[in-house]
């Protein structure tokens, strides 16, 4: 039988493949009385077998793909189960009690998740999850319930989940994951934003994908426009093909466009950035045509560990993206952790409101080792390249100034001790919350830049969460207030010589576009795979005549009325 | 029997990757192979074991081979202090 689904596009392009459901299964491990004790023990090590050859894999595929130190992480996984001190008492639980393998293992996996739990050191009880991981995948196999891992997937696929979890997406290899499905989540939700660096097609918010898509059924994502196609007959798979083939001519021809500068048809140069999280990001952004990066998250950095990244290793991460760069300009963000987002060796207090919480700047002002490290890192790297550095989550103007002087101090320390560092490094700031886009006359005269987060200020604005789909109509880019903000933080940097960009998803959107060309925006960074369009779209428009439209958009009272004026606008266009 | 004491020196204590490699390797050898520490002595061969005493950097452990290649074992032991920075 055929249906299809519909979410929210989160990723541009069409893929048709097999469904591979990613599943975390629940494991219900019951008691039971076993009288062959010889065949019970043959299952137990059979299970052992299994979930040894399949870390062996992933051990492997992590070492190819990420790193030897991610993959040493499951070379310790190994490890416990080879080990004496937990098989023994397994094994003499189940022949003195006479208890099947999977009791027999939880209880005594429990004992030492306990054990790790109740010791005052904090990386040793992280270790507990290592524990908990372990026995989940035997005991998966004992259950005879299957269990993946992203990175075992050795086969043309769209994965069909519940989410995707940032560790989960490590995994992904875009050679076999064609697209992915997931149920839940926005177009900022994490998954989504590494689909389309990765330029997977996605589909998120699909709500009943797992309830519905079965293994190995043959499924159609259209991340163009949000829909999903499970087991089509064989006209909608040829609309899809010809849908396919014209997307990606559209793209070669946007590829023409690669090597050239973004100018409007009146002649003005904006500069098109990309948004990257790892330094394996910048090959999309050379591909892709990138001027700039006008965001490089650094978070990933410190995700996926077990500890916080050393000096060396950022000064490496950083110095490798600066010199694939090549010169052309390149904005780090600083540490953005908090939220959502959570590191597990930092064992921060869980709070009622964590986007309103101890994040990003505000946590990193708290943990200044922690920051300076960062720093120091930052402006060692800075002699390879076109460094600028900004503090996100910046609240008052204190926060900057108390930012800025730690990386002065930092800076004069690395010159005392003769570590060369670059002199032109520009120092600047998101903007995501409104108080600082309300004062952005009084922050232009201590920045040299601004970069207004759209993501977080539209959900500050209209206080919305943006994860939460029953209010997801608040989550207005178009909203006047939305409108008025941006267009005051860049004409306040302007007022001082400074220049504004934007790094949120609406720096990309083809309404959005002409609005924030006409407010004057100097830099536009988005997901590298919407450069070559956002190029295509802004050699079209005249900066002059978009300017005499931005008085009547921002008296406007609704999104819906901007988004109107909008299209009637470029239907209009489109008819000369 | 042979017994050796060691200085952890490596900056994280006895963390998982150092410990994987040493257990890694004791798992290879006949001999039984014991780890002593704040008067807790475990089996080197088992990584829970070695990780539940939580061995912080600046520790001494005092490490025990007997068996038929305790020779082999400890001098493999030995090595891998060194090599791998954990320990002298």
């Amino acid at each position: 039988m055929n249906f299809s689904l519909s979410g929210i596009a989160a990723s541009n392009g069409i893929a048709i493949a097999k469904a591979f459901r990613l599943e975390s299964p629940e494991l219900i491990v019951e008691k039971l009385e076993v009288s062959d004790i010889d065949a019970e023990l043959v299952r137990f090590e059979s299970a052992i077998q299994l979930s040894k050859a399949e870390l062996e894999t992933i051990k492997e595929q992590t070492a190819q793909q990420i790193s030897n130190e991610e993959a040493a992480i499951f070379g310790a996984h190994l490890l416990v189960l080879s080990d004496p001190d937990l098989l023994g008492p397994i094994i003499e639980k189940m022949k003195s009690e006479k208890v099947n393998a999977e009791f027999a293992l939880q209880e005594t996996a429990n004992m030492f998740i306990g054990l790790f739990e109740s010791m005052d050191n904090e990386y040793m009880k992280e270790r507990a999850g290592d524990i908990r991981d372990v026995a989940k995948r035997v005991l998966a196999h004992l259950l005879g319930v299957s269990m993946q891992s992203p990175s075992m997937i050795a086969d043309e696929v769209i994965i069909i989940a519940e989410d995707l979890t940032p560790s989960d997406t490590v995994q992904l290899n875009p050679q076999f994951v064609k697209g992915f499905i997931t149920d839940i989540g926005g177009r900022t939700s994490h998954s989504a934003i590494l689909a389309r660096t990765l330029e997977i097609p996605a589909v998120v918010g699909a709500k009943t994908g797992m309830s519905s898509i079965q293994n190995g059924t043959i499924v159609i994502v259209d991340g163009l426009d949000g829909n999903v196609i499970v087991n089509p007959d064989s006209d909608s798979i040829a609309y899809y093909q010809g849908k396919k083939a014209s997307y990606e001519q559209q793209k070669s021809e946007w590829a023409r466009l690669k090597n050239e500068t973004t100018i409007t048809s009146d002649g003005h140069h904006v500069e098109l950035g990309a948004n990257i999280g790892t330094p394996n990001d910048v090959a999309g952004v050379i591909n892709n045509g990138g001027e700039a990066i006008g965001l490089y998250r650094t978070e990933f950095l410190y995700m996926g560990r077990s500890q916080f990244p050393t000096e060396a290793e950022q000064l490496e991460a950083y110095s490798s993206v600066l010199k694939k760069m090549d010169g052309k300009p390149t904005v780090v963000r600083t540490l953005d952790i908090g939220g959502d987002k959570e590191l597990p060796y930092l064992q921060l207090p869980k709070e009622m409101n964590p986007f309103l919480g101890l994040r990003a700047i505000r946590l990193c002002l708290e943990m200044e080792e922690m920051f300076r490290t960062q720093l120091r890192a930052l402006l060692r790297s800075s002699i390879h390249g076109n460094l600028k550095i900004m503090f996100p989550m910046i609240a008052t103007i204190e926060e900057f100034r108390k930012a800025k002087m730690l990386f002065l101090e930092e800076k004069a320390i690395l010159e005392g001790q003769g570590i060369p560092v670059s002199d032109s490094i520009e120092v600047g700031m998101m903007v995501e919350i409104p108080s600082t886009a309300v004062m952005a006359d009084i922050f232009a005269k201590e920045v040299d830049f601004f970069s207004i987060g759209t993501n977080d200020l539209i959900q500050y604005t209209l206080a919305a969460d943006r994860m939460n789909e029953r209010i997801s109509y608040l989550y207005q880019p178009f909203n006047p207030a939305i409108l008025r903000l941006v267009k005051n933080v860049i004409d306040a940097a302007h007022n001082e010589g400074k220049w504004a960009g934007m790094c949120g998803e609406m720096a990309g959107d083809e309404i959005a576009i002409p609005i924030l060309l006409g407010m004057g925006l100097d830099e536009f960074s988005m997901s590298a795979s919407s450069i070559l369009k956002a190029r295509a779209q802004i050699s079209k428009l005249s900066k002059a005549e978009m300017e005499s439209h931005i008085d009547s958009i921002i008296s406007m009272s609704t999104a819906e009325e901007v988004v109107s004026y909008m299209n009637k606008l470029s239907e209009a266009e489109r008819m000369f | 029997m042979i017994e050796k004491q060691y200085n952890i020196t490596g900056g994280e204590g006895l963390h998982a990757r150092p410990t994987s490699v040493l257990v890694g390797a004791s798992g290879t050898f006949k001999s039984d192979i014991t780890l002593e520490f704040n008067d807790k002595k475990v089996n080197l061969k088992s990584i829970l074991g070695v990780m539940s005493l939580g061995v912080p950097s600046g520790a001494t452990v005092k490490i025990t081979a007997n068996g038929e290649d305790e020779e082999a074992a400890m001098a493999k032991v030995d090595e891998i202090m060194k090599t791998e920075g954990i320990g002298n």
